[in-house]
């Protein structure tokens, strides 16, 4: 069985289809990721998969609840990690907690008793008593996840947990995520942040335009979608070298000021390149492969 | 749900200190130059109008602007909805507790006005379920304004064309039948004025006449305000 069971979900805003028929399985126990650009539709269907909003058809079954028709059964044993913290600044650390296990129905003494163990894992012990507003970024977005927590779910949904913080801060945040994988918790998380969706996640799908284009292991959709041997160059003079390139690797591109070689071997690039261009010769990433399918056109 | 929010009870004060002040300096100022009305004391008649508009002001201003703090700026509301539950519960509550707060208001004037003396009789006792009252439909209607609103200043049509001119005409100050018919007409659509016309008999010492239909009409206004914010609200959040 599924955590999560997604069929021809639909989503319309007026004329505009935010999400057009995508269809996910996500099996218990592994982390999940939904990549793509701004505006791909992966916070709407994070959104739709919760009950917060109507689907315009297509089917969810979330923990083998029916949703949006018992979405409030399901969402009693989910956790969410929200894009942006709505921590309650007028409540300390631990009341932060205490109020939000309540909404859950659980104990005021049972929610006190998981607490010292939400402070630990958050790396917030000894904080309980501290406002809010005297929180980091990193501290505020640890208190979140120790929150989407509280009622032990059984899924936890994370819509972009890292973005906006610093590298140590995220892998603070990454190693937790694992820590949570391996107790056996379901992770589906939205990003657009590659290194992160390669790192935590077992399997992922990638989103644009409401579709669903991609779906697979980080290192599956490498191998299948992309040359494994990159090469970007760039400095005076790139244009004619780019010409040149064309016959001596399979997929030349070019974005900007720079030139990206894929192919399998750049050996005979690296041999034919003047002195005066700088070069960076790489491992092909799931980036190479994002950027492929999305294109490289910005996205608002 | 409400638990949590009794943290919040030292932001009260404020909401108490001003509607007294006015009470007395109003009271005792204009009540040295005016006869008795309606056969009370000037600030005797005052205090009854004036723990209905305190009442309406603080239901107003905690459903209007601590709710959209809560639901726009904090995003309090999105996180209650990740729990199992839904926008009709948060509804519901926030007017409660807007309710709540303005009884508050409303039972601490009560309080002060017997205190000195300006309501004696045991009727009195009946004004603190008439405060609920008031504050339910005030909360219930400033929970719409709040649900509908885009940004802050929204909220001040809704206090200077509505609020402000609504306490002119309810009997607060003056008794509203001295007005003419057509504002008078007006007045009783409204729902100050039944809270007004429950209160001052009470604190006269006596039972308000067509009590029911004065609580009928606070009601109506709590129901249909309840229903219409669930209506906008679960409108807003769906989308």
């Amino acid at each position: 069985m599924s955590a999560l069971s997604v069929r021809g979900l639909r989503k319309s805003y007026g004329a505009q289809e935010v999400v057009s028929g995508i269809d996910l399985d996500v099996t218990p126990g592994e982390c999940f990721g939904l990549l793509g650009p701004n505006g791909a539709g992966k916070t709407t269907t994070l959104k739709l998969c919760l009950g917060l909003i109507e689907p315009g058809g297509g089917e969810i079954e979330l923990l083998g609840e029916p949703v949006p028709g018992r979405a409030r059964e399901a969402r009693a044993r989910v956790g969410v990690v929200p894009q942006f913290d709505n921590l309650d600044p007028d409540f300390t650390v631990e009341e932060n907690l205490v109020v939000y296990g309540r909404y859950f129905r659980i104990s005021e003494k049972e929610i006190r008793q998981r607490i010292p163990a939400l402070l630990e894992f958050a790396g917030l012990a000894g904080r309980s008593d501290a406002p809010i507003s005297a929180l980091s970024g990193g501290m505020k977005r640890r208190l979140t996840l120790a929150r989407a927590l509280v009622n032990d779910p059984q899924l936890v949904f994370m819509d972009e947990p890292t973005t906006g913080l610093d590298p140590q801060a995220r892998h603070l945040i990454w190693e937790r995520l694992r820590r949570l994988t391996q107790e056996g918790k379901t992770l589906v998380l939205t990003t657009h942040f590659m290194e992160e969706a390669e790192r935590l996640c077992h399997r992922l799908a990638i989103m644009d335009r409401g579709r669903i284009i991609a779906e697979g292991s980080p290192r599956a959709l490498i191998a299948e979608h992309i040359e494994p041997q990159v090469l970007e160059v760039h400095g005076p003079g790139y244009e004619t070298w780019m010409q040149r390139a064309k016959s001596l690797a399979p997929r030349v591109e070019r974005a900007g000021d720079t030139v990206f070689c894929y192919g399998d071997d750049v050996e005979p690039l690296l041999k034919n390149l003047p002195r005066d261009l700088s070069y960076l010769h790489r491992p092909a990433s799931l980036e190479d492969v994002f950027l492929k399918l999305t294109g490289r056109d910005l996205r608002d | 749900m409400l638990v949590w929010r009794k943290l919040m009870a030292a932001a009260v004060l404020s909401n108490l200190a001003d509607p007294l002040i006015m009470l007395f300096g109003l009271g005792y100022g204009l009540g040295a130059l005016l006869p008795s009305v309606e056969g009370m004391s000037y600030i005797a008649f005052f205090a009854a109008g004036q723990l209905c508009a305190a009442t309406m002001f603080t239901a107003s201003f905690e459903s209007m602007f601590s709710g959209f703090s809560r639901m726009h700026g904090q995003k309090t509301w999105d996180a209650i909805l990740y729990a199992p539950l839904t926008i009709d519960d948060i509804v519901a509550g926030e007017i409660v507790w807007a309710a709540s707060k303005a009884w508050l208001t409303g039972s601490t004037i009560l309080g002060v006005a017997a205190v000195f003396g300006l309501a004696a009789s045991p009727w009195v006792l009946l004004a603190l379920p008439a405060a609920f009252l008031v504050g339910l439909a005030f909360s219930a209607a400033g929970l719409i304004m709040c649900v509908l609103a885009r940004g802050w200043d929204f909220f001040a049509y809704y206090m200077t064309l509505f609020m402000t001119p609504m306490m002119m005409i309810s009997g607060v100050f003056f008794p509203a039948e001295q007005l003419p018919a057509p504002l008078l007409a007006v007045a009783k659509a409204l729902p100050l004025y039944h809270g007004v016309q429950i209160v001052r008999p009470l604190v006269a010492g006596g039972p308000p006449p067509a009590l029911w239909l004065h609580a009928a009409v606070l009601l109506a206004y709590a129901a249909a305000g309840y229903a219409l914010a669930i209506y906008f609200a679960r409108k807003r959040f769906s989308s």
